[in-house]
């Protein structure tokens, strides 16, 4: 059957509901296993060595002695991950990553691993591992690495995207360029100009769940990964492909995951698992250290960038360009593209420009970070609105409102909207009764907006109906938050049943087609979409059953609130049959009931999201406190109203911390400073104050409800809207992410000394 | 590696003294069973003092206040004749972590654990606060400002725990207040800290005064100029200036991820001041 994912109106039963949800009782309980509580008898303890350097050359390694320690069963260095990426440079970058080749690219990569019967003789064993490192000179500040006379990273890397190609190696991997009409030109119109360069530093996505996995490959070649994973089919392929695993024989089951926000969308000690496994010829676990975690597995970019917004008086931007450079770790990434990408996503721009440069550093490799690398130029852009905004004497929301892109916009980086939120939730916060409540004595209001593509993909979803007629659907996209409440209400909705009755579960790699992972807020949009086409499935064999039941033409049976109908005057007597009563039937009808669908989940819809945060600035300490907090989004159609505003909360925190004190601090010997979560300071509850949510609901047209993905968009808009409160309280702007209390102090001692 | 929980402290030291030197005190244990957690630690011996008979209680005497070595800080708010004779020292002790943290921190635990950060420290030094040492040559008492000797080293020699911590009965018309300054609201570690403990004449004016600073060196500043600048004072504007100037030089913190040497020194003079005003309002003091 074809099928037609158009959003079209109809009043909603489950849907929009706040039903419990499905997985709490267990996370409460501590009966849900995660990453760490899987087990096998006769498992191994794997543990990794690291580099202490930032930049090194690896003379030598000599596992000798740890080899001989009793209780080691295997010990794996490069030379047991060969190279089989074939040339392909991102394949290469990763496999580099898991276990450092020629060089130790930062302080945290890791070396060599161990397995052994238990933590302490794999611990020994670390220490008898002896590594000869020859220390180069290194460079962790984005501005610095590019500089002429910087240490060049890797002697392979010559810019691309530039006219002339290069002659010479450098730390700066790509340019991008994007945007329309002549800024120059622009410009030149505007009555008054902002020009300004802003920072951020690198910030961890600070999950609370540490990676782990257990991996186990068998003599004849296959092999299973049980992992804490936002992606297990994207693990297997690059498993697979690290190992020279055959794909089809690397079965990887995911667990229940505290925490992911992207970073683990990426493999970090799963292929060295597995090659612990495969020479120990035993289970092997591996539970990154908290430490690991900060050292080795994907930070977000830190960031320098050039901000240059034009305006007329009365408001029109007549031009808005952006220099954008990222640091992406050692190896080349595309972080610094996707922020020139969304940069000016949220305005109608006659011309614009911007340019993002990718800078190898030497810090760990950049991992995405809930809708990656838009919030850092989100912070640099709404930073510059809003001082423009203030120049030509505009009410900050009025000033975006007339320059806000709409249906019809082209955007900055390309394409022309469809139907969009920006319009609607600024005009929510210009009437929202947080914009006009009286601010307080050392109080300063600052707000901001957001924008993130969203995305969909390959997606792919079995429906079982059981013999008692409930529903259980199989779904290949990981429960991050709250997805399997969401699919259930769908299902149940399509269905025409009660939500107690379906059962959502996420099925491993040998259990259902090719999934993407869930990144992109894709989770709900896509795997909805996918259930509601195998629901519309199996309504269709269940019609057809009726009918043999009845003994009528499927043409005469119609499917309403979850039963089969007949309808026409010969049938309508008959009583109609509930999805128990067709199933009950299904041993004699045709057997089991199913309904499958595979598709490509198109149109997911970008998405636009507007901050309001007041602060308290103590101007003596320069300690800042979040004491009002309201979001506002556009969610297409909350399914799950209570985990919309999770995701919404949930970002803003995040983009919070970010904003005042989260930060890797590195030494002069290029060492991480805070690889903990006592210097690395993540907001704790007493830092935050409830933060109020707004869900606006605009509908897409792509999807049969009109959802649009959440989980991203919410932390775009918190640095800036964080920074604009704290520069509004101190009177003086802040540039510089964090907005820490020492930033704060010494901003506000240059402008006393004038 | 071996755990002990002896019912004596004669018993405790003991089992210390004829340790290989790998042996440690566990009190609460928020400090040392991080430490174990790291691949550097190596212990051989841990020797929990929580059921020493004794260890657990505040007794209250002629002197002052005898607080056991396992008293966690949590119990010293709920000692009401404590918390009004030294409320900055039982607010310090309870800036520690969480709630969580505090049911099990001890402020010997604290003290001996030798952080230049450490919030109860100031506060105690402040208040003339002692530290009640046994070991294998029996008992002696020396100020707790004497304890730590560098970032996590001690005076006390091996063998040696400290019983209880002492405080004296403070005088009439006494104050003391301890303020810190950390980036959130709790879980953190002082970037600053700064205590005052102040005495006022009947005529209200400050006629003794310590002034304690904490986190901006190796270990606890006492700021003598700033008690000078106090003395005989009803503090008016000037005084809490010279309070904060005073505090502001004898700061010398470092360059660290915490804060930068300008922020810090900054803030010491800060909250110098500001604890200054709070101790002389607690004492009942009128500017
Ligand atoms: C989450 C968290 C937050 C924290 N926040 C703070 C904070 O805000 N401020 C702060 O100052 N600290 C903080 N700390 C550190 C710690 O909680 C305190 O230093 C606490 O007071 C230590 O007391 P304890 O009884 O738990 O010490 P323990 O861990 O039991 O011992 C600490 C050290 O002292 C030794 N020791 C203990 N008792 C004795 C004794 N009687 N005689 C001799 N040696 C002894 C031990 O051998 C060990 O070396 C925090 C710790 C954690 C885990």
């Amino acid at each position: 059957m074809t099928f037609d994912p158009s959003y079209k109106e109809q009043g909603l039963k489950s849907v929009g509901t706040r039903p419990l949800r499905p997985d709490g009782v267990d996370k409460v309980t501590g009966r849900a296993r995660y990453g760490a509580d899987f087990n096998m008898p006769g498992q191994l303890v794997g543990r990794v060595l690291r580099s202490p350097h930032a930049h090194a050359r690896i003379v030598r390694i000599d596992t000798s002695q740890a080899e001989a320690l009793k209780g080691v069963k295997a010990v794996v260095t490069a030379a047991d991950l060969p190279d089989q990426s074939n040339g392909d440079a991102a394949t290469f970058a990763v496999l580099d990553n898991c276990m450092a080749r020629k060089k130790a690219m930062y302080d945290g990569h890791a070396v060599a691993a161990v397995a052994a019967i238990d933590a302490s003789v794999a611990k020994a064993a670390l220490k008898l591992i002896v590594v000869e490192y020859e220390v180069l000179p290194h460079v962790v500040d984005v501005d610095v690495a590019m500089a002429a006379d910087a240490p060049v990273l890797d002697e392979t890397v010559f810019t691309t995207g530039v006219e002339p190609a290069p002659k010479t190696p450098s730390n700066v991997a790509n340019r991008s360029e994007f945007g329309h009409g002549d800024v120059e030109a622009g410009f030149a119109k505007a009555d008054m100009i902002v020009e300004r360069n802003y920072k951020t530093e690198q910030t961890h996505q600070g999950y609370i769940e540490p990676h782990a996995c257990v991996a186990n490959c068998n003599s004849d070649g296959t092999a299973d990964l049980w992992v804490c994973t936002q992606g297990p089919f994207v693990y297997r392929q690059v498993c697979a492909d690290l190992l020279g695993l055959d794909v089809s024989k690397l079965r990887v089951t995911s667990s229940e995951i505290g925490g992911g926000f992207g970073g683990k969308t990426h493999v970090w000690a799963e292929p060295v698992a597995l090659a612990l496994s495969r020479k120990a010829g035993r289970p092997v676990k591996l539970v990154m250290t908290r430490e690991e975690v900060f050292r080795a597995s994907g930070p977000t970019s830190a960031t320098s960038i050039d901000v240059k917004i034009g305006a007329k008086k009365d408001g029109t931007i007549t031009a808005a360009e952006a220099t954008l450079r990222y640091t992406s770790g050692p190896y080349a990434g595309m972080w610094a593209e996707l922020g020139a990408m969304t940069s000016f996503a949220c305005y109608d721009l006659e011309n614009v420009k911007t340019v993002g440069w990718e800078v190898v550093v030497n810090r760990p490799k950049v991992a995405a970070y809930r809708a990656p690398s838009a919030p850092m130029a989100a912070f640099a852009i709404e930073s510059a609105v809003d001082e423009l905004a203030h120049k030509i004497g505009m009410d900050a929301v009025d000033f975006r409102i007339k320059n806000a892109a709409s249906d019809g916009s082209k955007s900055s980086y390309g394409p022309v909207y469809g139907p969009i939120g920006i319009g609607p939730t600024l005009e929510a916060a210009k009437s929202h009764p947080h914009m006009s409540a009286p601010l307080g004595e050392n109080q300063g209001r600052g707000m901001a907006c957001g924008f993130w593509f969203n995305f969909g993909g390959q997606t792919c979803v079995d429906l079982n109906i059981g013999a008692d007629g409930t529903v259980t659907i199989a779904v290949g996209t990981v429960d991050v938050g709250g997805s399997r409440a969401s699919l259930s209400l769908i299902t149940a909705e399509e269905l025409g049943i009660p939500y107690e009755n379906v059962k959502a579960i996420v099925a491993d790699t040998s259990s259902l087609g090719y999934n993407d992972m869930t990144d992109g807020s894709r989770g709900t949009f896509s795997s909805s979409m996918a259930a509601i086409s195998a629901a519309r499935n199996a309504i269709q064999v269940m019609r057809e059953r009726a009918a043999t039941m009845w003994d009528i033409s499927v043409d005469d049976i119609i499917w309403e609130d979850g039963h089969a109908k007949a309808v026409g005057a010969t049938h309508d007597n008959l009583a109609p049959l509930s999805v128990a009563d067709i199933a009950a039937e299904a041993g004699n009808t045709g057997g089991p009931i199913a309904g499958h669908s595979e598709l490509v989940a198109d149109g997911a819809g970008v998405s636009f999201g507007t901050h309001i945060c007041d602060v308290e600035v103590d101007p003596e300490t320069g300690s800042t406190r979040v004491v009002r907090y309201t979001v506002i989004q556009d969610a297409g159609k909350a399914v799950h109203p209570d985990y919309v505003e999770g995701q919404y909360q949930g970002g803003a925190v995040q983009g919070i911390g970010w904003a005042l004190n989260e930060e890797y601090v590195y030494g002069a010997d290029g060492r991480l400073q805070n690889p903990g979560f006592l210097d690395y300071r993540i907001p704790v509850c007493s830092d935050l104050p409830m933060i109020d949510t707004q869900i606006l609901e605009i509908p897409n047209p792509n999807h049969p409800y009109g959802v649009r993905g959440v989980g991203e968009t919410s932390i775009v808009p918190p640095l800036a809207a964080v920074a604009n409160a704290v520069s509004n309280a101190v009177d003086v702007r802040m540039f510089h992410i964090p907005v820490s209390p020492p930033r704060i102090l010494a901003a506000l001692n240059a402008q006393a000394k004038g | 590696m071996r755990y002990e929980s002896p019912a004596t402290i004669e018993n405790a030291v003991d089992l210390l003294a004829n340790s290989d030197g790998h042996a440690f005190v566990l009190a609460g244990g928020t400090d040392l069973l991080v430490r174990m957690k790291g691949d550097d630690f190596n212990a051989s011996l841990v020797v929990d003092i929580k059921s020493v008979d004794g260890m657990g209680q505040i007794e209250e005497t002629a002197d002052g206040f005898v607080i056991g070595a396992a008293v966690p800080c949590a119990a010293l708010s709920e000692h009401a004749a404590l918390v009004a004779a030294w409320p900055g020292v039982v607010e310090a002790a309870n800036l520690i972590g969480s709630t969580q943290v505090q049911s099990r921190c001890t402020m010997s635990g604290n003290l001996c654990n030798a952080s230049p950060a450490a919030d109860s420290v100031p506060a105690m030094v402040a208040a003339n606060a002692q530290a009640r040492i046994i070991g294998p040559d029996g008992r002696r008492t020396i100020d707790v400002a004497d304890v730590p000797t560098a970032p996590g080293q001690t005076s006390l020699a091996k063998g040696e725990i400290i019983e209880a911590i002492l405080l004296p009965k403070p005088g009439a018309r006494t104050g003391d207040a301890y303020l810190r300054f950390i980036p959130r609201t709790e879980m953190d570690i002082a970037v600053v800290g700064a205590a005052v403990n102040l005495t006022l004449d009947t005529d209200g004016t400050v006629q003794t005064a310590r002034v304690v600073l904490g986190a901006v060196a190796p270990s606890v500043v006492v700021v003598d100029a700033a008690a000078d600048a106090l003395l005989g004072s009803k503090l008016s504007e000037d005084t809490l200036k010279s309070v904060e100037v005073a505090c502001v030089a004898a700061s010398n913190p470092i360059d660290d991820k915490r804060g930068t040497v300008e922020f810090r020194n900054q803030v010491a003079g800060v909250l110098g001041r500001r604890a200054a005003a709070i101790a002389f309002e607690r004492a009942g003091g009128q500017s």
